[in-house]
């Protein structure tokens, strides 16, 4: 965290790419011809939680999925512990937004969680019973362990989103990619998820998630990333998350009272 | 009825029959899932025209001309449906719904109008196909089953579609925990080095085999009902993929072996003379299961719907 405290107004991608988690250099995607993410470079910091924030259509979610290899850029380059892609798979653990999937799907809570070990489990191991005790204990921090045996067609959105989060934890990643984790969830289950996602900063564990509440931005998270199609900002929050950054994001889409409110937060 | 006439009549007929529907409904399953059920109908449409070139030019009815025809008529529309979506810049659901009816519309037309009255290929035959004469003459009992040389005059169509079905079950046995996550989630499936675009490319050619495999002796009108017909009905029974797989085989086999005796006996004990197509009353007993399950079967309701935000 030394660290961090010099390095404050310094353009971040300066920082080492080797030691970023994920390094994304010039990357470009468009759906057609429209441009969605334009020239975009980010480096996300070791043992951060980082919110990549921007108004609809910015980009977030499709920076998130060019990053992974879900959707194929025009151009750029993507480095995950200072490693090409593929070679750091095991390390990272991806929560889709939950509106990205049929919950009508014909299975279990516990079989969802059991998908985040298929990399151990290979094409035909057998699920054993440490599999299963891993599985009911990442439900367990999440608080769904009572729900191992349910059908995900019969779960609230929070219940959903919970299962997804333990669907990730069960990957026991070093980098945790959350793609709207708070979207359409009650109270609760924000307190819950946000509790977690704390607990694997504590243990050391880098976290980046697509947010779009800008009011639990300085509550939640230490490191922002503001996007507009281009990158706008990139920093710790009390530098990269200012009124003036907020402003060139979402252009006239903020109402200034908005902006004041924040920057009060701020100061 | 007898062994002596059971074994060499309807046994084989109802084995293919059985094999075929077990053989379209496996892969079903996962196409339905992923809302891909129609491409088993594409399949059947766009194979048609292939196989009546292949016997055009080779005069035979034979596997390997059969496959690499269908497999050259697939091969055609993939390129057609491209090029009609780029050149007239329309959506892929458009372009695939001009190529497949033209497809089988154009395997009609060679069909009506290549002579083909030496060998049983006709329009009946690609619809029905001739599943009550693939019988077992050399067969005299059920002693018969473990009678070398009677089992070399089985119908060839029995042992090219239990094989066809071995590899589809081997296909979904091995691929198993891809295919369920990559069904479900392919995003998160992608991420974790499920390479989900050559997989949803060898399903769908495991369909086409099965498809293929299946059409000489059954025909196309069960073949599309058996893609979509057992998995649906299969999926109101149960909440478990595993379970909504052996569901479908249950009422695949059970649509096979009661609409081959029902078509064989029905209508005598109705009072007619003949017996009516084997396969259009398995493709309607598929339909009736499915109707049966749409009505009463326990979890017919979307419980997982997007809901209102």
């Amino acid at each position: 965290m030394l660290e961090l405290a010099t390095n404050q107004g310094i353009p971040v991608a300066e920082h080492n790419v080797e030691d970023s988690p994920l390094a994304i250099r010039g990357l470009t995607v468009s759906y057609g011809q429209k441009p969605v993410v334009f020239s975009v470079d980010m480096t996300v910091q070791p043992g951060a939680m980082t919110a990549i924030i921007g108004p609809n259509g910015a980009g977030k979610s499709t920076l998130l999925k060019a990053a992974l290899g879900i959707v194929a850029p025009l151009s750029g380059q993507v480095t995950v512990f200072g490693q090409p892609l593929e070679q750091q798979r095991a390390r990272i653990a991806y929560v889709p937004q939950r509106a990205s999937v049929d919950w009508d799907f014909p299975t279990r809570v516990i079989d969802v969680v059991l998908m985040g070990l298929s990399r151990q489990l290979g094409l035909l191991g057998r699920i054993r019973a440490r599999h299963m005790s891993r599985a009911m204990e990442c439900l367990n921090r999440v608080g769904m362990r009572d729900f191992a045996d349910r059908q995900i067609g019969q779960l609230s959105g929070g219940q959903q989103q919970r299962v997804f989060l333990a669907r990730a934890l069960a990957q026991d990643a070093d980098l945790y990619l959350l793609d709207e984790p708070f979207a359409g969830v009650d109270a609760a289950t924000e307190k819950a998820i946000i509790a977690v996602l704390k607990s694997l900063k504590e243990a050391g564990k880098t976290v980046v998630v697509v947010h779009h509440d800008l009011a639990t931005v300085t509550e939640y998270f230490d490191h922002v990333f503001l996007i507009n199609t281009r990158k706008v900002a990139e920093g710790p929050v009390d530098t990269a998350f200012t009124a003036e950054t907020l402003q060139t994001a979402y252009g006239g889409r903020l109402a200034t009272a908005q902006i004041d409110q924040i920057s009060r937060a701020l100061a | 009825m007898s062994g002596e006439d059971f074994v060499p009549l309807s046994l084989t007929p109802l084995l293919i029959g059985t094999f075929a529907a077990i053989a379209c409904a496996l892969p079903g399953n996962f196409l339905v899932l992923r809302k891909q059920a129609l491409i088993g109908d594409a399949i059947s449409h766009v194979v048609l025209p292939g196989i009546v070139v292949a016997f055009i030019l080779t005069g035979t009815i034979s596997t390997w001309p059969m496959m690499l025809g269908a497999a050259g008529a697939a091969i055609v529309s993939v390129v057609m449906i491209e090029a009609i979506r780029r050149l007239g810049q329309i959506e892929p659901g458009a372009a695939m719904g001009v190529v497949f009816t033209t497809m089988f519309a154009g395997g009609v037309l060679l069909l009506e109008q290549t002579d083909t009255s030496s060998v049983h290929l006709d329009v009946e035959h690609a619809l029905y196909g001739n599943l009550e004469s693939l019988i077992w003459l050399d067969a005299v009992g059920w002693s018969s089953l473990l009678d070398l040389t009677a089992l070399a005059g089985l119908p060839p169509e029995l042992p090219r579609i239990a094989l066809t079905l071995v590899g589809v079950i081997l296909f979904i046995w091995v691929f198993w925990r891809p295919l369920k996550i990559s069904t479900f989630d392919e995003g998160f499936a992608q991420t974790i080095g499920i390479r989900t675009g050559a997989l949803g490319m060898a399903l769908v050619i495991v369909a086409a085999i099965s498809a293929v495999a299946s059409f000489d002796a059954v025909g196309s009108i069960i073949v599309i009902a058996m893609f979509i017909c057992p998995p649906a009905a299969a999926r109101m029974m149960t909440n478990g993929l595993e379970a909504q797989i052996a569901w479908s085989v249950v009422f695949a086999g059970a649509s096979a072996v009661s609409g081959y005796v029902l078509a064989g006996y029905g209508p005598l004990w109705l009072g007619a003379a003949d017996a009516v197509s084997a396969a259009g009353m398995i493709a309607t007993m598929s339909g009736l299961i499915l109707a049966i399950a749409a009505l009463w079967g326990p979890y017919r309701t979307r419980t997982g719907a997007p809901q209102e935000a």
